[in-house]
């Protein structure tokens, strides 16, 4: 489809909305159907979150507006940041970062804090193979080496690994739970204590928090930091890449470092808190993305405390249901209970069909496809998270599909290799995108 | 409400059919011990109709923009926001979609992103724009690793006045990339600038609403082999004054709210970085570009992946995943609306705003010590200031930003018409 610059920079609004009303309608989202993206946590997204975000009283506010005018602001973050409290067992969240990574970057930064004021020299972070890349990214981006941990044959940390690994010059591990495979490290409270033991803290990745929603605390297990996804684990839509919102949460001791300003409740007055002097600092400008914090508290109180756990349980119910429908056809990574998500592999696909080609075929059914090719650990990972809220109606459909697929691979490979044939576009040559950037339009 | 489609009979029967025989059975690894006996202290689910009572009733308690006078910038702007932003931006084939990494099925986004990256290089003059960061300040901090990894160099510079919330920003990142930040007045950077410089960090029009004049400055970093990164807190700017690439910027660090994205507290909001060709490689985030498919036809796919935190882990520049994309979708579409041409009336009609009420303020004895040259915000000094600001407070006028007890910082906007301003300043009185 043409650019905009192509038809002209000054066109009449009905030519504006036909061209991005188009564009749209090349782009799939939720509403449309199946997006059973791993470890992404593509749920519904409810409407009444998006009106009360765009409420006039929450939009035309000024980040520095005289703290007595925006109370009812202040009060939702203060009540936002309690929940999250309640729902992990942390002492204190900050709800600055402006997304997952960037609640990764503040909880490494945290770690550091913390062992610069204990003036000890810990320069590595352990990390397991199973983890999103953005865990040992975030630990280079704060001077730290990452350490690769290995996975046992059940798809835990290898203790024995981790033993011989965690020693005093460790600042500690980052670990996702229940893991990329989408299983319940069963090793976890072990894992806290070898790494507590010498002196280490452990660094949760919350981005899978759906499957522990009212089951179980974070906190309880031994975690000392981690970052929540609101854009996942609380239905803030993602909105094509972003904005998510990525609160971090900390044990007592460490609630000293977290950014500033913190929201603190003085009578029946709520105020910014910029004094802490250990604080790391600020991490983004004001308060973080405050717009996806209403719809997450609009979301919470939505469900409530029942609401929730009926998401984590279902999550699981849904999850291990299209596991045990897939795995006569499809090989299985590990096959155990799994939590919100489980692994396919391509091993075994007839003809030398892919990953990569089942998700193309995929496209034209309707579903997005699953997340491919990660975790790393296994070959041509098809990492499924289906979510709580969808139909068994749309599990059952997605079955047939995947088994259409499988039989099409055998039969009809060609149709497969060649997928997508219902999309605007054929596959893209990503090489030659690569190697020629267009990255703009020029005259 | 109900946003879990299954009964629970439905329940049982996939329990069944998924080989366990119950929930309990679902959750066998967590540790028995660690399992929550009770429900969490989250209070009852609410119906539709009470949750948004409820909700209603925390936004009213904030006074916003339409209920206030509001003559207040500093990093975020109150802007008119056309209809069509909302159009769009609320289609749900947008807003509920994840990062498009399947381009057939993401064509829509993937377009929208690359007639972003269009707009914001040419309104920079800047060969490479990216899909967008998480908000301006954050914008300069990665600016600022970019050019660590670019020129290998460990000292930042940071000349003049930067708006703190960016400096406050920078802070942390340099603190824990063990980088050297120094902050220098503008006309000491050539001293302050050496061969182990990475870059100078400058905001224009800078945090007191200063418009500047940087060529010279831009030779003196670009001599020492620095580059030079300009932050923006004001996007709307650039359809005022000169292209930061007309003066020697390699890196520009942008927040662009004013384009159709409001205030919202603060956030979400779109950052951006834009840099020249050659640091392509150091550019933080996601990259649209424009290719082919297999039919030869266009087509738009996210590309140089083999810089980000997925591909190289431990050893990618930056961590971004997840962005602001929605946001960006929502300057594009604002931008596609106004045209260039009236992208340019609406900020001459700030300026003319701005202008007119300095005029006024200096008839009624206020001070303009950082002088006359602002695009759409300045600084006006006067005795008691601060106590003046907290009287027009009750009053429902919101006058700046307060720097100290006799120092504002003042912005206006297309949205604060004559009329308003006319009655900022019978509210000030005599």
């Amino acid at each position: 489809m043409k650019t905009i610059f192509d038809k002209g920079m000054d066109l009449s609004e009905v030519e504006v909305v036909r061209h991005y009303t188009a564009l749209s309608r090349r782009n799939f989202g939720v509403d449309l159907g199946f997006y059973p993206l791993g470890s992404c946590t593509m749920k519904y997204n409810p409407k009444v979150c998006e009106d009360t975000a765009r409420l006039d009283g929450f939009t035309g506010i000024h980040p520095l507006q005289p703290a007595k005018t925006v109370q009812g602001a202040m009060q939702l973050m203060y009540k936002l940041e309690k929940m999250l409290c309640e729902i992990t067992g942390f002492a204190r969240f900050s709800l600055q970062p402006a997304a997952g990574a960037q609640g990764e970057l503040t909880g490494i930064m945290i770690m550091r804090a913390h062992f610069q004021e204990k003036g000890e020299q810990r320069e590595k972070i352990l990390v397991p193979d199973s983890a999103h890349g953005t865990n040992p990214a975030s630990v280079s981006l704060c001077g730290f080496q990452a350490v690769e941990l290995k996975s046992d044959s059940e798809g835990n940390v290898d203790l024995a690994d981790l033993r011989e690994k965690m020693d005093e010059k460790i600042a500690g591990i980052m670990i996702t739970n229940p893991n990329t495979l989408g299983l319940f490290d069963t090793n976890i409270e072990k894992v806290c204590e070898i790494v507590h033991s010498k002196g280490g803290l452990v660094y949760g990745d919350g981005a899978n928090m759906n499957a522990m929603l009212g089951i179980c605390r974070p906190r309880e297990l031994g975690i000392d930091i981690m970052h929540l996804n609101l854009h996942k684990t609380f239905s803030t839509p993602h909105g094509g890449g972003g904005p998510g919102s990525g609160p971090v949460g900390v044990v007592e001791e460490l609630v000293d470092f977290l950014p500033v300003p913190l929201i603190e409740k003085n009578g029946e007055n709520y105020e910014f808190n910029s004094k802490g002097k250990k604080s790391i600092g600020k991490v983004r400008s004001f308060y973080g993305n405050f717009g996806v914090m209403v719809k997450a508290f609009t979301y919470i109180k939505a469900l409530g405390a029942v609401g929730l756990r009926e998401v984590a349980e279902v999550a699981v119910l849904n999850a291990n249901y299209l596991k045990e429908k897939l795995k006569p056809h499809y090989k299985l990574a590990f096959d155990r209970v799994c939590q919100h998500e489980f692994v396919l592999s391509d091993e075994g696909l007839a003809n030398g069909v892919t990953t990569n080609d089942v998700a193309k075929r995929l496209l034209d059914y309707g579903v997005h496809p699953p997340t491919v090719y990660f975790p790393l650990i296994v070959k041509g990972a098809i990492m499924i998270e289906p979510t709580e809220t969808e139909t068994r109606e749309t599990l059952n459909n997605f079955v047939d599909i995947m088994i259409t697929i499988k039989q099409e691979a055998e039969k009809q490979p060609e149709l497969v290799k060649e997928a997508p044939h219902s999309m605007p576009v054929k596959r893209l040559d990503a090489v030659k995108a690569a190697r020629e950037p267009n990255l703009r339009w020029k005259e | 409400m109900k946003f879990i489609p299954h009964s629970e009979s439905e329940k049982k029967e996939m329990l069944k059919e998924a080989g366990v025989s119950s929930f309990e059975e679902l959750f066998k690894d967590v540790p028995a011990k660690k399992k929550l006996k009770q429900d969490l202290n989250l209070g009852k689910p609410l119906s539709e109709m009470q949750l948004r009572q409820e909700i209603e009733e925390l936004a009213s308690k904030n006074k916003n923009a339409k209920q206030l006078k509001l003559f207040l910038g500093a990093g975020c702007y109150n802007h008119f926001i056309p209809a069509t932003v909302g159009a769009i931006v609320g289609r749900s084939e947008f807003y509920t979609a994840y990062t498009p990494y399947q381009p057939e099925m993401s064509q829509g986004m993937l377009q929208a992103i690359y007639e972003w990256q269009s707009h914001i290089c040419l309104l920079t003059g800047m060969d490479i724009a990216n899909a967008s960061m998480y908000d301006g300040a954050s914008a300069c901090a990665e600016a600022m690793l970019m050019a660590k990894t670019a020129t290998r160099r460990k000292k930042m510079v940071v000349a003049g006045a930067l708006n703190p919330e960016y400096l406050a920003v920078l802070k942390t990142y340099a603190n824990a990339n063990s980088l050297e930040l120094k902050e220098v007045a503008i006309e000491e950077t050539g001293k302050a600038v050496d061969e182990e410089t990475a870059c100078v960090i400058v905001q224009n029009p800078d945090f007191l609403g200063r418009v500047q004049k940087l060529n010279e400055l831009g030779k003196k970093v670009h001599e020492k082999g620095a580059l030079l990164v300009v932050a923006i807190a004001e996007a709307l700017s650039l359809a005022s004054i000169e292209k930061p690439a007309g003066y020697g910027a390699d890196i520009v660090a942008m927040e662009a709210q004013s384009f159709g994205n409001p205030m919202s507290f603060g956030g979400p909001h779109p950052g951006v970085i834009a840099c020249r060709e050659k640091l392509v490689r150091q550019i933080p985030g996601r990259l649209v570009g424009k290719t082919t498919d297999s039919d030869g036809k266009d087509g738009f796919i996210l590309t140089m992946q083999a810089r980000e935190q997925h591909i190289r882990r431990a050893k990618a520049g930056s961590n971004i995943c997840s962005n602001q994309a929605l946001c960006a979708l929502a300057s594009t579409v604002y931008l596609s609306t106004v045209g260039w041409k009236g992208l340019k009336e609406i900020a001459e009609q700030n300026h003319q705003n701005a202008e007119y009420l300095a005029e006024k303020l200096e008839a009624k004895g206020f001070e303009l010590p950082y002088g006359k040259e602002f695009f759409n915000e300045f600084v006006v000094k006067k005795e008691n200031a601060k106590e003046l600001q907290a009287k027009l407070l009750e009053k429902g006028i919101v006058f700046g930003h307060s720097l100290s007890e006799n120092k504002l910082l003042v912005a206006v906007t297309e949205m604060n018409s004559m009329k308003e301003i006319d009655e900022l300043i019978e509210a000030i009185g005599g």
